[in-house]
């Protein structure tokens, strides 16, 4: 597509200079953030399969980072693909139980499991239980380089999040993302193609476990803590909300909500409850006035124009005829 | 009867485990009914347990009018509160993808929860308890008042299933829910029945919070930290049956007052985990016979 090389020609540079402007730290949260709700769009949007609970993989992979980081000497990008991988196998598991059910049903059985992996890191004792992992190191990437900088390590998680859309991007856009749609729109018919519909839903939930794995990792090392909030419900609904508010099915949908909710939730810290309540009002104003969210709504809106001018094109060359 | 474990507390805790049970029960029965008939996983409904029993607080310390009076007052108020939420909410979404109700709900379930805890703090507020008094079963005291509220909620939850299988009324519901179409060319008004379901399953859950009110604290969060484990509970029990519903309420109530005897550590996950062997022995649900969701 022309206009996402574009659009990513203009991106690319405004992200390189952008914590010259905007505090490092908040920008690294949305970058991972995107990652995350981009893992997220791409099981609801793009395979229709509601998760309830995918802050178990966010915050079961931060603990599994740090857990790596501060008891071995593993380097930053091998710990935060570990996590990764143990969100991977943990959705294995879990979509094969959950992906036996559909629809509202498979919500709440993921939100069910959400809450065991709550319980069962509430209670292990590696994680440090309330009180959560504290003071995880940043290792050396590749063994080699030190990131222990802010500033400087803003452009190794830009680099993480650019190659974690690339992916999502190309797994949206190959044949499997074509089937995983049309599971999504028709699942009995693709079955009559000869697919095993339920493989390529576990497939899609492996792959996005995976992905909301390397966010929940990216974030453990930014903040250098991993907390149970990371892993608690309220996180599942913030990415739920993003993916939403951004477009569901959109390729840059979640990338746009996940900045409109960080920096709202920046914005709100200082207001307690109004934050959450703030996020209820936008969720119920998406929900009913605005369901293509603000993508989806904007896409809407260039084809609608496209196609008025497309429409008085066709009128003007009708109008030689007419006055002949 | 176990080594190095009393009788006494075994069943102290089988008690204990039966009155959370009574609370899974009913919450679960107004969920799946709703459900049943709207296909809405009704997000709310924790923060409209949590609405009665605030209700209830609310009619003591302002008004003066007690438990009792309560009881009937304060369902009936979040009752009205749900039908009001089915017609400018849930309505419009009835025809959209079921996620969207579901997440509707969510979103009022957020925005209660929050102006309730700007209002009143995050800390419980006490309610004096209607019913003082115990009786010495002996092997453990029994309030009073707990045994009201387990007797209490078996009542409802026959009155509710008897209502359901066996009166013109549930005939109704049950006929619209295999067919609105054709219940609605026998004259009948299926959109007043949804709206009556959600405000009973709605007034269920506040029912539920009056009861809850003189046992544990009235807090915003009472709501919110019940219902993933009714969640549970209406998964395992499979979606459509109502005595699946009940049934497997106090079965896991049970089950999580005997895990703390045993093995205290999993109280909180042992739901989780017998939810985890349902799922992989039978999918649908284990009491779901004739469903087929």
């Amino acid at each position: 597509m022309r206009l996402s090389l574009f659009a990513a020609l203009i991106a690319v540079p405004l992200l390189l200079v952008a914590p010259f402007y905007f505090y490092s730290v908040t920008l690294m949260t949305i970058l991972c953030f995107v990652v995350f709700a981009c893992s997220f769009n791409l099981l609801l949007g793009y395979s229709g399969l509601l998760c309830f609970g995918h802050a178990m993989f966010f915050g079961g992979a931060a603990y599994i980072t740090g857990h790596l980081l501060k008891t071995t000497p593993l380097s930053l990008e091998l710990a935060i693909l570990c996590g990764g991988i143990f969100s991977g196998l943990l959705g294995l598991v879990i979509g094969m139980l959950a992906i036996r059910r559909q629809g509202i049903q498979f919500a709440m059985i993921t939100l069910a499991f959400s809450q065991f992996v709550y319980f069962i890191f509430l209670q292990s004792s590696f994680t440090g239980g309330e009180d959560g992992m504290q003071a995880i190191p940043r290792n050396a990437l590749f063994g080699l380089f030190d990131v222990s900088d802010n500033s400087v390590f803003y452009y190794v998680v830009l680099a993480v999040t650019l190659v974690c859309v690339f992916v999502y991007y190309r797994i949206v856009h190959s044949p499997y993302g074509e089937v995983l749609k049309a599971v999504r729109d028709n699942q009995p018919r693709v079955e009559s193609l000869g697919f095993d519909p339920e493989r390529v839903k576990l497939l899609a939930f492996v792959l996005s476990a995976t992905m909301a794995g390397i966010a929940g990792g990216m974030k453990a090392t930014v903040y250098q803590f991993a907390t149970l909030t990371d892993a608690s419900w309220p996180i599942s609904a913030e990415v739920i909300l993003m993916t939403l508010l951004g477009g569901l099915g959109t390729l840059t949908g979640p990338i746009f909500g996940a900045g409109i909710i960080i920096m709202l939730n920046d914005y709100l810290a200082g207001f307690g409850e109004w934050a959450l309540i703030s996020q209820g009002v936008i969720l119920l104003v998406v929900i009913v006035f605005f369901r293509r969210g603000f993508v989806g709504e904007l896409d809407a809106l260039a084809r609608y124009l496209r196609g008025r001018r497309a429409a008085t094109a066709t009128i003007d060359a009708n109008k030689p005829v007419q006055t002949v | 009867m176990f080594d190095g474990i009393s009788t006494q507390l075994l069943l102290g805790q089988v008690l204990i485990g039966l009155i959370n049970g009574s609370f899974y029960a009913m919450l679960s029965m107004g969920l799946v009914i709703i459900f049943g008939m709207m296909h809405v996983i009704n997000f709310t409904h924790g923060a409209q347990y949590m609405l009665g029993a605030f209700c209830a607080w609310l009619l003591l310390n302002y008004l003066g009018i007690g438990y009792w009076p309560s009881l009937v007052l304060a369902p009936f108020a979040v009752a009205l509160f749900g039908i009001f939420l089915e017609r400018v909410l849930l309505r419009p979404l009835a025809g959209l993808d079921h996620l969207y109700s579901l997440l509707a709900t969510y979103a009022v379930a957020l925005i209660v929860e929050g102006l309730v805890r700007i209002q009143y703090g995050s800390t419980g507020l006490p309610y004096d308890n209607p019913i003082p008094g115990g009786v010495n079963l002996g092997f453990m005291f029994m309030p009073y008042y707990r045994l009201w509220v387990v007797a209490f909620s078996v009542v409802t939850c026959v009155g509710t299933w008897l209502l359901i299988d066996h009166t013109k009324l549930g005939a109704y519901l049950r006929a619209a829910n295999e067919n609105p179409q054709i219940v609605q060319t026998f004259g009948i008004n299926v959109p007043k029945l949804m709206t009556l379901t959600y405000g009973f399953g709605v007034g269920l859950a506040g029912l539920c919070g009056v009861l809850a009110a003189p046992i544990y604290q009235v807090s915003p969060s009472m709501g919110s930290s019940l219902m993933i484990v009714v969640f549970a509970v209406v998964v395992i029990g499979g979606m459509g049956s109502i005595i699946g519903a009940v049934a497997t309420g106090y079965m896991l109530g049970i089950v999580e007052g005997l895990t703390k005897v045993f093995y205290p550590e999993a109280a909180s996950v042992v739901i989780f985990l017998f939810m985890t062997v349902a799922l992989y022995l039978r999918p649908q649900g284990i009491f779901s016979g004739r469903e087929a969701n």
